[in-house]
């Protein structure tokens, strides 16, 4: 039932059904059908109209929490503020509407932008070879890993087959090697939170069969890989590659360039560092960038610059490429949004949103270290803080209760139990579009959390949440029995 | 910088907390840069004069008569989709991965699913994929899974960029041309590459005879509006960009991913699925995860994480407002103006219609080099069709083109081919 501005709303299919639907066309002719196939009877669509349509969604809309609502320091996810320029820039007739196989010459304007972002990465990375194809982070990973492998091929390198990855690592990381083909072996980082050169010695091994290295820097503990140029070096001595993943660029960008700390190959998500809105879950888009010297073997289509114009390379252009990846040239209004956020900032914003951001992580770890286990409290940390629940379990009250006690107060909870190697971890980040009093805020409801918990609350503290649209639901019963469709 | 909220004073204070001077003393681990060439920040005038010049000089589909599809269309988009999807609540969120703060696109999320599988006849479909290349290919290493079989073989004209990009993912050497009983799937798309739509019965036989998964990709899906559904199909897989999502020059489009329930547990991607809440009311969840990357790792079903949740919205809202009616008639309506092209085409002298059917898109034989015609074409203001080998080209109807493109179009290659 509703109630003041709270809303039920049933599915599409249990809406009463109308006449007709909710768009109007011209008639239809009957003329006899040329498919050779009879007209499909029924599908299963539902029956209403516009009005019907507008307030589902509209009702739907309201059970979500948004950027645009309040803080969301979800950490290695860089949920910053989404300007609506970069939405009104991708709505452009000009980028919206043109079609992906056009003549090259009616499309310029739209390769010289890609022209343009590749340029920016370039510059910003260190890493001038840039495919901005890959469709997300995890796509840019397996273009990454396949542009390592094809190099390895065509150098007489094919039998290496080990890629080195710390356990702090994202999970697409070891999907994604996987995926290619690869083994996966594990540098320990227990004990720092840090890969050492030590620990990387050890999983190096005389490094005859390792084709690369994939490590995220900044760290998923939020910390800088103070030894990873050293490791590089190693690496590179023994004819291996440097991925980084680019999730946490953020810390970064502006600052110091991925190429200074020996990276060779680096996915950008678009969808973090440069703010295109994640959307729910997507669409997000991965460039990838490279050193020189893996430029050749990048897949295809990059733009490139000639006489005649800007040009989509092919195959042909380019032999010693791995492929394609994706269907025409990438996430292409993505592109728009991400070089629209680019230019407002110009070198000195983006300098200023890393240091922002870094600030505000450091200063919110200052603040919660005292009432929270911080494993890595003692060093400076990146753009993200660690935090774990080890003092308030010894109450009951676990990482997943102080999570669902934040969503109680109207906060988005921060990355939990991840990365997988710290305890009931709460990575926060808080990005660089908040300001001191929502950080803040923040600061006072987390305390209050611990407080709560050593006042003995607990009890009180596991029913959270009690006021969102729905409470806290059995996941088990929806993986033992799935339910996937509606009933129509 | 009209985004960065922290004052000076915000940001001294918060340094004297963290207990160190400059924020550069944050920086200590760090090599870094001396600077970089780039340009200084520019307020929201400045850069949208420098978009808008950009995007002017495209030549854009509403610019000209327009007949380019093949595996991207342009279709209407009413309003309401673009309003629905620029609320902040759906388009500044996250994953849902706390399902009590986002039971709006978790619900979405389920009506997507369920459009997906009345549409496919098949009984699961996922959250999305990337696109439809990527898509046809998880289904290929899907199947790969499945029967423990390394070889492919593409059944008909698959789209070419999907071929390349199926390459990418599985290696050249995994796509066989040979039905036997080596092979993990055969690949059919339908309406296929040029245009001619495919039945399945006779095809899905062999397979069974075999032991091999069919997998149909579909790059129009308004055309399942008029053909019948693929069910004889294990997983249906594909573009759904056709429905709610414009063009913008290749993407972001929407991947989708289909196929039978006996294979739910070896589906690449999210799922959402019904559940209830701590007082039993009905909810909507992200499940059966331990198939994905963040919990299962190197042993996941496949690496990918985010996925085209917006566009699956947009898609969502432009299919409710179709409904069954809604996308029966627009269906029957691009097949209509497709054979009202054909008739006009077919009339002119040396050009030829080399379909015997097709949905809204085929193949027309013509009496010069296509990629001649296609420059001669737009030296008349005309966006031709996709030029194929030799004297062929692809050529595309939907609700958009009107009769004045047609005869505009007629008129211009009629005196192109004399």
């Amino acid at each position: 039932m509703d109630y003041a501005l709270n809303y039920e709303e049933p599915l599409l299919w249990e809406h009463r059904a109308a006449d007709g639907c909710g768009v109007d066309f011209t008639p239809l002719e009957n003329a006899p059908l040329r498919t050779e196939q009879v007209a499909r009877n029924i599908i299963g669509w539902p029956k209403l109209k516009e009005p019907q349509i507008v307030k589902h969604f509209v009702r739907l809309s309201t059970k979500n929490f948004s950027i645009d609502h309040g803080f969301f320091p979800l950490g290695s996810c860089t949920m910053k503020h989404n300007p609506r320029l970069n939405e009104k820039m991708a709505r452009l007739d000009g980028f919206a509407n043109i079609h992906p196989m056009q003549p090259e010459e009616t499309v310029q304007g739209a390769l010289e932008l890609m022209f343009d972002l590749q340029n920016w990465l370039g510059e910003l990375t260190g890493l001038r070879g840039v495919c901005l194809t890959p469709s997300a982070g995890a796509h840019g990973e397996l273009a990454g890993l396949m542009t390592i492998r094809r190099a390895h091929e065509l150098n007489g390198q094919a039998h290496r087959k080990i890629i080195l990855c710390p356990d702090s690592a994202h999970g697409t990381n070891p999907a994604t090697a996987a995926m290619c083909g690869y083994e996966l072996r594990v540098i320990s980082t227990k004990e720092t939170g840090c890969v050492t050169v030590e620990n990387f010695k050890a999983a190096l091994g005389d490094g005859k069969d390792v084709a690369g290295m994939m490590v995220t820097n900044p760290n998923t503990c939020g910390l800088f890989e103070s030894e990873i140029a050293e490791c590089a070096k190693l690496l590179h001595e023994v004819g291996g590659y440097f991925y980084c993943d680019g999730a946490n660029f953020n810390a970064l960008v502006g600052k110091a360039r991925p190429a200074d700390f020996g990276v060779d190959v680096m996915h950008i998500n678009l969808h973090k560092t440069f703010s295109t809105p994640h959307g729910g879950g997507g669409p997000g888009s991965g460039p990838i960038c490279v050193a020189d010297s893996l430029k050749e073997y990048l897949p295809v289509p990059c733009v490139v610059k000639t006489d005649q114009g800007y040009k989509l390379e092919t195959i042909e252009d380019r032999p010693s490429s791995f492929g394609r990846l994706k269907g025409f040239q990438g996430q292409f209004g993505m592109f728009v949004r991400a070089l629209t956020y680019m230019m407002s900032h110009g070198g000195d914003g983006l300098r200023q949103v890393a240091e922002d951001a870094v600030l505000s992580a450091n200063y919110i770890l200052s603040k919660l270290k005292g009432d929270f286990y911080a494993p890595f409290g003692d060093k400076t940390c990146m753009h993200e803080c660690l935090l774990t629940d080890k003092i308030q379990k010894e109450q009951g009250v676990t990482t997943l209760d102080i999570a669902k006690t934040l969503i109680e107060n109207g906060i988005h909870p921060m990355t939990v139990y991840f990365p997988l190697v710290v305890q009931g971890a709460m990575l926060i980040e808080p990005t660089e579009t908040e300001s001191k009093e929502a950080i803040d805020h923040f600061i006072c409801v987390m305390q209050h959390i611990a407080k709560d918990t050593s006042d003995g609350k607990a009890n009180e503290i596991h029913q959270n949440p009690l006021s969102t649209p729905r409470r806290r639901l059995d996941e088990v019963r929806a993986a033992r029995q799935p339910v996937l469709k509606a009933t129509v | 910088m009209r985004y960065l909220p922290l004052t000076e004073q915000d940001r001294t204070e918060m340094l004297e907390s963290v207990g160190v001077k400059t924020t550069d003393d944050l920086f200590k681990a760090l090599p870094l840069a001396k600077g970089y060439d780039l340009p200084d920040h520019q307020g929201e005038m400045e850069v949208e004069r420098f978009m808008t010049a950009l995007a002017a000089k495209n030549e854009t589909a509403n610019d000209s008569p327009f007949f380019l599809g093949a595996g991207v269309y342009r279709h209407h988009i009413p309003s309401t989709v673009d309003y629905i999807i620029q609320r902040s609540e759906f388009l500044t969120s996250y994953t849902p991965y706390q399902p009590e703060m986002a039971q709006g696109t978790l619900q979405v999320i389920f009506e997507f699913q369920t459009f997906m599988t009345t549409l496919t006849g098949m009984d699961v479909a996922n959250a999305s994929m990337y696109d439809g290349a990527t898509s046809c290919a998880e289904a290929a290493l899907m199947a790969m899974r499945l029967t423990g079989r390394e070889k492919i073989v593409i059944g008909n004209a698959l789209h070419p960029q999907y071929r390349e990009v199926l390459e990418s993912y599985i290696g050249k050497d995994h796509i066989s041309d040979v039905e036997d009983e080596t092979i993990a799937a055969v690949i059919i798309q339908s309406p296929d590459f040029f245009g001619t739509p495919h039945a399945y019965a006779q095809l899905k036989n062999k397979c069974d005879a075999i032991g091999a998964k069919l997998i149909v990709v579909i790059t129009e899906i308004v055309s399942l509006g008029l053909l019948p559904a693929p069910i004889e199909a294990d997983i249906v897989c594909g573009e759904a960009q056709s429905i709610g999502i414009p063009m913008s020059y290749g993407g972001p489009h929407l991947g989708f991913f289909a196929c039978k329930q006996e294979y739910l547990r070896q589906m690449p991607g999210r799922l959402c699925g019904e559940t209830v809440d701590a007082d039993g009311k009905r909810g909507f969840v992200l499940t059966l995860s331990t198939r994905e990357q963040h919990i299962r790792r190197e042993k996941a079903t496949s690496n990918i994480c985010t996925n085209q949740g917006l566009c699956a919205l947009a898609f969502t809202v432009h299919a409710a407002l179709l409904g069954e009616e809604g996308l029966k008639h627009l269906a029957r309506l691009n097949h209509e103006r497709a054979c009202t092209l054909a008739e006009a085409l077919s009339k002119i002298n040396g050009v030829k219609i080399t379909n015997d059917n097709f949905f809204n898109e085929f193949v027309i034989e013509l009496p010069i080099d296509s990629k001649v015609v296609q420059k001669k074409l737009l030296n008349k203001k005309i966006i031709a069709g996709l030029p194929l080998d030799g004297n062929r080209m692809l050529v595309t109807a939907t609700e958009m083109t009107t009769d004045q493109d047609i005869t505009d179009l007629v008129s211009a290659l009629t005196e192109v081919c004399s």
